[in-house]
């Protein structure tokens, strides 16, 4: 059982403040993914969880029991917190076998040798690479040498498991393998895992929860579903989703009761408990607002449909891809996206139907960038919304 | 610490003592604390050590010291040797000769003036030639390169004191070299001030520090991607343009490093002036320390000559980082443009082709067989006629010596005994050193690398860099003047003659070098390795053990073999160490034999040089070459 509280953790380098206030519990059996651009403080919160860096302020327990306490200089060795880690580069260690580059932990822990054997080669089996336990590390592919990487951190029985961008150096096909393969070892082992990737995909077809970096400061912690469906600002919805979500500047109304949002596509009042009040709302005033729109909420129509929604759109451009077509749109002035499933064909220019779902749209105030109206999941939401 | 937004927690004693024991219970740190001990005792006290006995009155120069200081008692502080060379009475002229009748010109000036003079002449030729041939073996399609690169480094691993003996082979005159020279012997004329002074010890110098810059720019252009220049020929420059526009101006860093090392390495070389200068009275800054380090009255003023020394090679390179300062970071442009493609030479190939192969007999050839033959004369000078060859040298005994000027047996006579005493201190001394350089080089690679930008990294990087300030001479110098006296009431006692203080200075001189070596191997073995070790539960010196030693295994082998190397040829650095029989070394066996019995001196440098051959042959099957032991 492993339940992690990290709080108020602070990393400086130097003068560079590189994690800012962070707060993160990570529940047993969670898969958890620190998600997040290059530089944003993902990797060092998990090298601070790991024990390789200290930082100068904050907390961090394990099952309630401190592990880091930077007020009291008190931070517990890395291999005492009963935790492994993968590498992005897999730092294999070149002069030792695959069986070897497994055992290493073991034999440290003054393991039986019958017993070491059996626990790399449980290892290795789990990893399905037991016929490579003779060969050396430059004597593997990049997806074997990852295999080894998981196995050796695997072998120790960790309570949590670290991985670090552990499939950034894999091509396209051997990533979804391997994705696949980490998320049954998760379902299998049950082992608590944090992941750290800046791949999107990545972090939500595997992650149980999300946690959202932005330099150096944790902006949403949410499943993937909830990540997906309501980002907490502007930014954070730009990042999530591929290809991008749309955003209609819009003017909104709000009247201590429902909000009310006009822009080019028609106005919509959105109801109370739709509404996201803590956030800054101003009141009985006309302001600036975005409409959140993501490309799958688009349906297209080459005949009216006779949906309350409906609005009158043109094609600007068409771009079919087999599975999918992307389409580009225009009404009045503003142009967005729409994504289709299958080969569709459009003309250039030509008079088409689109039907919105404003249940399903978020709402943004420009001015703070941040959420006010939460979109509802799509299998929640009526087709008239 | 300002870190904006964060206050340091208070001192609890908790926090103390987690503080504490996080420190202590780091081996690393307390690695770290050990070398920075280490290096200050080795280097720091010993400079001012040796700035302390400028003032100090020693047994062997009471005398003289009381005729200024009356009271003076040995021990006291006085400032006999400052004023001996920068008291007013030096500054009048005897006689009208003006500058040129005063003390301070012959005890300084006119040393510190030939040093320079050499420095300069050394430099400008050298650099020039140097650069040329990089950019031939690298850029060019110059004929014959795989032959030509694998001999172009040779003149540089024969010794440049060997290059003097062999000049003396050919030039040595009878008056001031006691023999004939190839020349002489012909009955040629051999004119004073070709043989002997500026001109000798320039050309020798030239053929041994062309290398500095054939290595630095050759490195430098192999960084240079040669899509950069092949992009000047598209927007349309010709070649001198791009030679000119481009890749000049991107070696310019290394060329000017190389400049600056040259200067600062001739101007304190210490073998070459001593045997082409010397005898003739042409004297440098490093022969006249010597000369005042000879005698005990003076050996203070040799101190003071040594600071002098230090000061120069300090200002070049202080110069050196000011000039090229950002520049610098050119140097590692792209290591991408492995893929180049060589500029045809066209019509200037063989001309160059030409210039090449006349240094390298110049250089090489010609050195090498003037010793080989004249170690096999019976009487120097006296042709090579079958009447005057013999082995004697080699292995001769004395009783049956072919010509009456043998005063010795021959190298590998069972009797000779000085011969085995000094073989077996090269090998000892050699093997020794270059263990204990090795090793710690590795510890200071482990640092510096480990600590890249962190205070005690910085601080270990620039201490270590300090013997790389000095020349030979003057380092040795300073040991001589730490170890010349007892220390610590007796617990570390005079060391002046021993083996010991030339095992010291041999293992210290090298830590520049040895530390490079080290973290150049430690550069390469990232620490996600070690952090991964660490996360499998392996303390600090299960990670040296079980990770870094195996890994760098290769790397010290090739840095222990270029030590080894450059401690067994090394000359300058224990010249003025070696005051009995009981301490000599090959090198400096050759040294002395080349005044009495050139034929025994000149074998010794056959056998230095071949043991350098061969040695970097094995280390280059390691990764090492003699490019990374400058």
């Amino acid at each position: 059982m492993s339940k992690i509280v990290l709080s108020h953790i602070d990393k400086f380098y130097g003068d560079n403040h590189v994690l800012r206030d962070i707060n993160l519990t990570i529940e047993d059996g969670d898969f958890m993914t620190l998600l997040g651009p290059s530089g944003c403080g993902k990797t060092t919160t998990l090298r601070v969880v790991s024990g390789l860096e200290k930082p100068q302020h904050g907390t961090m327990t394990i099952d309630d029991r401190p592990v880091i306490d930077a007020d009291a200089a008190f931070y517990e060795a890395p291999s005492k917190r009963g935790l492994n880690l993968v590498f992005q580069s897999y730092a294999l260690w070149p002069h030792m076998t695959v069986f070897q580059n497994v055992a290493f932990g073991l034999k440290i822990k003054k393991m039986k040798k019958a017993e070491i054997e059996e626990t790399v080669m449980g290892a290795l089996r789990t990893m399905r690479i037991e016929e490579y336990r003779d060969r050396y590390p430059n004597e593997l592919s990049g997806g074997q040498q990852q295999r080894v990487a998981i196995a050796r951190a695997i072998a120790s029985s960790p309570k949590l498991l670290l991985l670090d961008e552990p499939l950034s150096n894999l091509d396209a096909r051997l990533r979804i393998d391997m994705r696949a393969e980490l998320k049954r070892l998760h379902k299998e082992t049950g082992t608590t895992i944090i992941y750290v990737t800046h791949d999107q995909v990545e972090a939500l077809t595997m992650s149980t929860k999300i946690a959202l970096f932005k330099e150096g400061e944790i902006s949403q912690i949410d499943t993937p579903l909830g990540l997906y469906t309501n980002p907490i600002d502007l930014q954070a919805a730009d990042f999530i989703g591929n290809p991008r979500i749309n955003f209609i500047d819009a003017k909104g109304v709000y009247n201590g009761d429902t909000l009310t949002v006009t822009s080019e596509f028609g106005t919509y009042v959105f109801p109370h408990e739709t509404l996201k009040l803590d956030e800054e709302i101003p009141e009985g005033e006309e302001f600036e607002c975005v409409l959140g729109l993501r490309p799958e909420m688009v349906d297209i129509y080459t005949q009216d449909p006779n949906h309350k929604n409906t609005v009158a759109a043109k094609i600007y451009a068409n771009q079919p891809a087999g599975s999918e077509t992307l389409v580009t749109l225009t009404v009045g002035n503003t142009e967005f996206l729409a994504i289709q499933v299958g080969l569709v064909e459009y003309d250039m220019n030509q008079d088409v139907f689109v039907v919105l779902h404003p249940g399903r749209m978020n709402v943004y105030n420009k001015s703070t960038g941040r959420l006010i109206k939460y979109a509802k999941t799509k299998h929640k939401a009526g087709i008239d919304d | 610490m300002a870190k904006k937004g964060w206050k340091r927690p208070p001192m609890t004693w908790k926090r103390f003592k987690n503080l504490f024991l996080n420190v202590v219970g780091n081996p690393f740190n307390v690695i770290v604390a050990i070398t920075l001990i280490i290096l200050f005792i080795f280097i720091i006290i010993p400079l001012l050590t040796m700035i302390q006995n400028t003032f100090v009155t020693t047994r062997g120069a009471l005398r003289e010291v009381r005729k200024v200081y009356p009271d003076a008692q040995v021990g006291s502080y006085t400032l006999y040797s400052w004023r001996y060379l920068f008291g007013a009475e030096n500054f009048v002229s005897s006689g009208d000769m003006g500058l040129k009748g005063t003390l301070i010109y012959v005890n300084l000036l006119e040393p510190l003036f030939h040093s320079l003079t050499i420095g300069f002449f050394v430099t400008i030729i050298s650099v020039p030639l140097g650069a040329l041939m990089a950019w031939l073996m690298v850029r060019t399609d110059i004929p014959c390169k795989g032959l030509l690169s694998s001999l172009i480094l040779i003149p540089y691993m024969i010794p440049s004191w060997c290059k003097a003996l062999s000049w003396l082979t050919v030039f040595r005159t009878p008056e001031y070299g006691g023999f004939n020279g190839l020349l002489t012997g012909m009955g040629i004329g051999v004119p004073d001030w070709l043989a002997y002074g500026p001109i000798a010890i320039i050309v020798v110098m030239t053929m041994h520090y062309y290398a500095f810059s054939y290595i630095m720019v050759s490195g430098a252009l192999r960084s240079i991607n040669s899509e950069l220049e092949e992009m000047g020929e598209i927007q349309g420059a010709n070649k001198a343009q791009i030679l000119k526009n481009i890749t000049l101006p991107l070696v310019l860093p290394s060329i000017l490093s190389a400049t600056i090392m040259t200067i600062s390495k001739s101007i304190g070389t210490y073998g070459v002036a001593a045997r082409l200068g010397e005898p003739a009275g042409y004297h440098v800054l490093a022969t006249k320390m010597k000369w005042f380090l000879g005698r005990s009255s003076t050996e203070a003023v040799g101190y003071i000559l040594s600071i002098v020394m230090i000061a120069l090679a300090a200002g070049t390179i202080f110069i050196n980082q000011r000039l090229i300062g950002k520049r610098k970071s050119y140097a590692t442009i792209g290591g991408k443009g492995t893929r180049s493609n060589p500029i045809p030479l066209g019509g200037a190939k063989w001309p160059m082709l030409t210039l090449l192969v006349i240094f390298l007999v110049v250089a090489m050839f010609m050195p090498l067989f003037f010793l080989v033959m004249e170690s096999f004369q019976i009487i120097p000078g006296n042709g090579y006629g079958a009447d005057n060859l013999t082995l004697y040298a080699w292995i001769g005994q004395l009783e049956n010596a072919p010509n009456t000027a043998f005063d010795r047996d021959g190298l590998f006579s069972p009797h000779n005994e000085l011969f085995w005493r000094s073989l077996w201190n090269t090998v000892k001394l050699s093997l020794i050193a270059s263990v204990i350089t090795a090793v710690f080089g590795q510890f200071f690679g482990y640092i510096t690398t480990r600590g890249r930008g962190k205070w005690y990294g910085n601080a270990v990087e620039q201490l270590i860099f300090i013997p790389y300030l000095m020349s030979g001479v003057a380092f040795s110098a300073i040991y001589y003047a730490m170890f010349s006296q007892p220390h610590l009431w007796g617990l570390i006692p005079s060391l002046t003659g021993t083996f010991m203080l030339i095992l010291l200075v041999s293992i210290v001189k090298h830590f520049p070098f040895a530390s490079r070596s080290g973290s150049s191997n430690m550069m390469q073995i990232s620490t996600e390795l070690e952090e991964a070790a660490t996360i499998n539960g392996a303390g600090f010196w299960r990670r040296i053990g079980s990770i870094i030693i195996p890994l760098a295994r290769h790397g010290f082998l090739s840095g222990f073999l270029l030590s080894f190397i450059s401690i067994a040829k090394e000359l300058d650095l224990i010249a003025i160490l070696i005051t009995s029989e009981e301490n000599y070394t090959l090198s400096f066996l050759s040294f002395t034999y080349s005044e009495t019995m050139p034929q025994a001196g000149d074998a010794i440098c056959i056998i230095i040089i071949a043991f350098i051959l061969i040695t970097n042959k094995i280390a280059d099957k390691f990764g090492g070459n003699v490019s990374k032991s400058m």
